[in-house]
């Protein structure tokens, strides 16, 4: 093959036209061909210690992967790939990658070039693979017996990689389908469920049993879990909504983005009256942040036939913690941003219902803990956004139906539980927690760096307690 | 696969199934819910837990067919399955011995107040219940009441058994000759609205057991939020039962009418199918 000189851009991915794709569900990115992917992978400059690897926090080999795709060898890229994560075809979609590994890429360091479009690459083999028959392993699961309470991204990178470790893994989880926010909160347009639900059938192929409508704290209690598993790694997310509690947040017509998302996504809201569960019919919306949650939020209530869609966020476009792509996916597909702008009250109609949100205007004053410039309201700046639904984006906390009746496990002062980040061990031994319920709202790939480190942990746990076990 | 091993038709347009459900029979107490979902399309929909017997693995369930889903629901046959049940849910009424206790249930309420009748009973309270209904035929559980009150009051709309009459009316004839220390009324909102304001003028603490709008049930959505004492809670994990004064009624009645359009819809769908398929 002749050399081609190489691009100083990223070889672009197709993606639905945005007039048309604001009225479906359908994924907005189309995903490369082998040939694009190819193309792509020869931009690599192939380095040693590669600062993307680093910069990972399952620490892919990425050079490793992509070479494979260069040579056209996607099950070599794959089993690079299947070394490292459990889930590619999810991070390769749902990752910020501009501050990961494509923020350090060397290429993208020098001034003409983008950085190698890692996360479109990753995506590309993990798509090949869903593609190929799921090999079921007979698990032998002799090393022990480990219980995961919560299947999201952390929980299922934990079971997966116990499972290949040689343990009998059992995950729980309460909702009557397994993914966590995978299912629940990432829709369908930058998600497809039957991805997620491919790579959770690839977990399951390795040995781990997951079930469903398993409530830990009600359904089964922690002692019994702690009775019965050699341990156990405690990953239920951070899912308990917020409420700024302004006045009128309880009229009809005023939802927490989980809920939003939650009927759309985990019970098909969309397709309603053909699945049962409804989701308001919408003219106006409001959608109050400026995270993924906000823009998911948004981008799903133009989808359900919104005329107006404006997102409120109290601090800049500079600020804003969205991903990159989201936030201009969004801006294509119509979606009205109010910058510098708070929400302080709902008001209704005498039926109870939202008619209009009233905002105030804010300015940046000095900067907070964080480093970022807190916003402060405009006395006399006050005006109203007119809209029949407002969605609260502003974040989760953890939500304390299992840590309530497991009060022996040490929380920290915003209410997650105590652990560390190197070892996710609790305060208590045999238990280990990570992900969003250790750090609040993150980012999938931290939720499954944090379920790989587990799973290392609770490996040597089990096995040093075997050995000390052992008859002298 | 939660499988229905036992059907029953109660009264018109109210049925009790016993569900396979072991975990949760082992773990229900009086208050808690389950919450069901039919089949894959279903919606899921939050169920009181009206009784257990953990031996057997058996949940009882009692429901009346309001809409879509319970229309479904009265149609899924013994040796059937349901998708889904997940439970228990919400926090389990405080039960202990109080003394002098009134409870008093209204229409299929009465099946969620049977399981707080039994407990109470049981941790040796005398035990007034008061229930209420529009006939004879839908008021259910009479005789097991029956045998867990010290006395059972009957009430109805068109006086075919008991008094004729709405069930404040027996609670204040209770209250005059009776000195109660707690009181728990269940059963369609306003009914509840109007105990708690009864109960409110004899200073008599009451317990009621909301049903607000739920999706997921385990505190992850806030569907179900109600201001209780001026603010949010999530009736699924920090109820479903509260002190009555301190629900805000008004709001709680208007929030529960949110989907009224949507769920006549369903319902005309799914007749519609019903009457051309069978």
């Amino acid at each position: 093959m002749a050399k081609v000189k190489r691009s100083y851009t990223k070889t672009p991915m197709k993606e639905q036209a945005p007039e048309v794709r604001c009225h479906n569900f359908e994924e907005v990115a189309l995903g490369y061909s082998l040939e694009e992917g190819q193309l792509e992978a020869s931009r690599c400059l192939q380095c040693k210690n590669a600062p993307c690897i680093e910069n990972c926090p399952v620490m892919i080999d990425i050079p490793g992967f992509i070479k494979a795709i260069e040579e056209g060898d996607m099950p070599r890229a794959y089993e690079v790939l299947g070394r490292y994560t459990n889930l590619p075809a999810i991070c390769g979609r749902v990752c910020p990658q501009e501050k990961q590994c494509e923020m350090v890429c060397r290429l993208g360091r020098s001034k003409k070039f983008e950085p190698v479009a890692i996360g479109k690459l990753e995506r590309l083999v993990a798509d090949w693979a869903l593609d190929q028959p799921i090999e079921y392993k007979e698990v032998v699961g002799d090393k022990g017996k480990v219980a995961i309470i919560g299947s999201g991204p952390s929980g299922l990178t934990a079971a997966g990689d116990l499972a290949k470790l040689g343990y009998e893994v059992i995950v729980y989880e309460a909702l009557h389908a397994p993914g966590g926010v995978l299912t629940y909160g990432i829709p369908e347009f930058r998600l497809p469920k039957k991805v997620v639900n491919n790579e959770i059938e690839r977990i399951k192929a390795q040995g781990v049993t997951i079930e469903t409508n398993v409530v830990v704290g009600k359904t089964i209690t922690m002692d019994e879990i702690l009775e019965e598993f050699d341990a156990c790694y405690l990953s239920v997310g951070a899912g308990a909504p917020n409420f700024q509690g302004i006045k009128g947040t309880s009229l009809k017509g005023v939802y927490s983005s989980s809920e939003y998302l939650t009927r759309i996504n985990l019970m098909h809201g969309y397709q309603f009256p053909k699945y049962d569960t409804p989701v308001q019919e919408s003219k106006n919306v409001v959608v109050i942040g400026g995270g993924n949650v906000a823009m998911d939020a948004a981008r799903s209530a133009k989808r359900l036939g919104a005329e107006n869609v404006s997102i409120v966020y109290r601090r800049s476009l500079a600020e804003l913690p969205a991903r990159e792509e989201e936030y201009h996916h969004s801006v294509e597909e119509g979606i009205n941003y109010h910058w510098l702008t708070n929400p302080i009250e709902y008001v209704g109609d005498e039926e109870g219902r939202l008619v209009a949100v009233k905002c105030i205007q804010m300015e940046l004053g000095e900067p907070d803990d964080s480093g970022r410039r807190r916003p402060v309201a405009i006395p006399g700046s006050e005006f109203i956004i007119e809209a029949d639904t407002a969605i609260e984006a502003i974040g989760q906390g953890a939500n304390k139906v299992l840590l309530d009746t497991f009060p022996e496990l040490a929380l920290n002062k915003w209410g997650y539980i105590d652990a560390s980040e190197e070892t996710c061990a609790t305060s208590i031994p045999g238990v280990y927690a990570g992900g969003d319920i250790v750090t609040g709202a993150a980012t999938v790939i931290l939720a499954m760096g944090a379920g790989k480190i587990a799973a290392n942990e609770i490996d040597n746990y089990v096995q040093n307690k075997k050995l000390q076990e052992q008859p002298v | 696969m939660f499988k229905v091993v036992k059907r029953k038709e109660l009264a018109p347009i109210e049925f009790e199934i016993l569900v396979e459900a072991p975990r949760i029979a082992n773990k229900a107490k009086p208050g808690q819910f389950v919450i069901l979902r039919i089949d894959e399309f279903g919606e899921r929909i939050p169920l009181t837990v009206v009784d257990v017997d953990p031996e057997a693995g058996l949940v009882r369930l009692i429901f009346q067919v309001i809409g879509k889903s319970t229309a479904q629901l009265s149609k899924v046959m013994e040796g059937e399955s349901l998708a889904d049940v997940v439970g228990p849910l919400g926090k389990p009424t405080e039960i202990e011995n109080f003394g002098t206790v009134m409870l008093v249930g209204g229409g299929v309420g009465i099946a969620a107040l049977f399981p707080i009748v039994k407990g109470l009973k049981e941790a040796g309270n005398r035990v007034i219940t008061i229930l209420g209904a529009k006939t004879k035929d839908l008021l259910i559980l009479r005789d097991e009441c029956q045998e867990f009150s010290d006395e059972l009051i009957l009430m109805t709309d068109d006086g075919s058994i008991g008094q004729k009459g709405l069930v404040t009316q027996a609670m204040e004839e209770v209250f005059a000759r009776e000195d109660i220390h707690t009181a728990w009324a269940i059963g369609p909102s306003i009914m509840m609205k109007f105990c708690t304001i009864t109960a409110q003028k004899h200073d008599v603490p009451i317990y009621v057991s909301l049903n607000p709008i739920m999706i997921d049930g385990t505190g992850m959505c806030g569907g179900c939020r109600v201001t209780v004492a001026d603010s949010i809670k999530f009736a699924c994990v920090d109820g479903p039962e509260f002190l009555g004064e301190e629900v805000d009624w008004d709001e709680f009645i208007s929030r529960m009418q949110q989907y009224r359009p949507e769920e006549m819809q369903a319902n005309e769908i799914y007749e519609k199918q019903v009457s051309q398929n069978g």
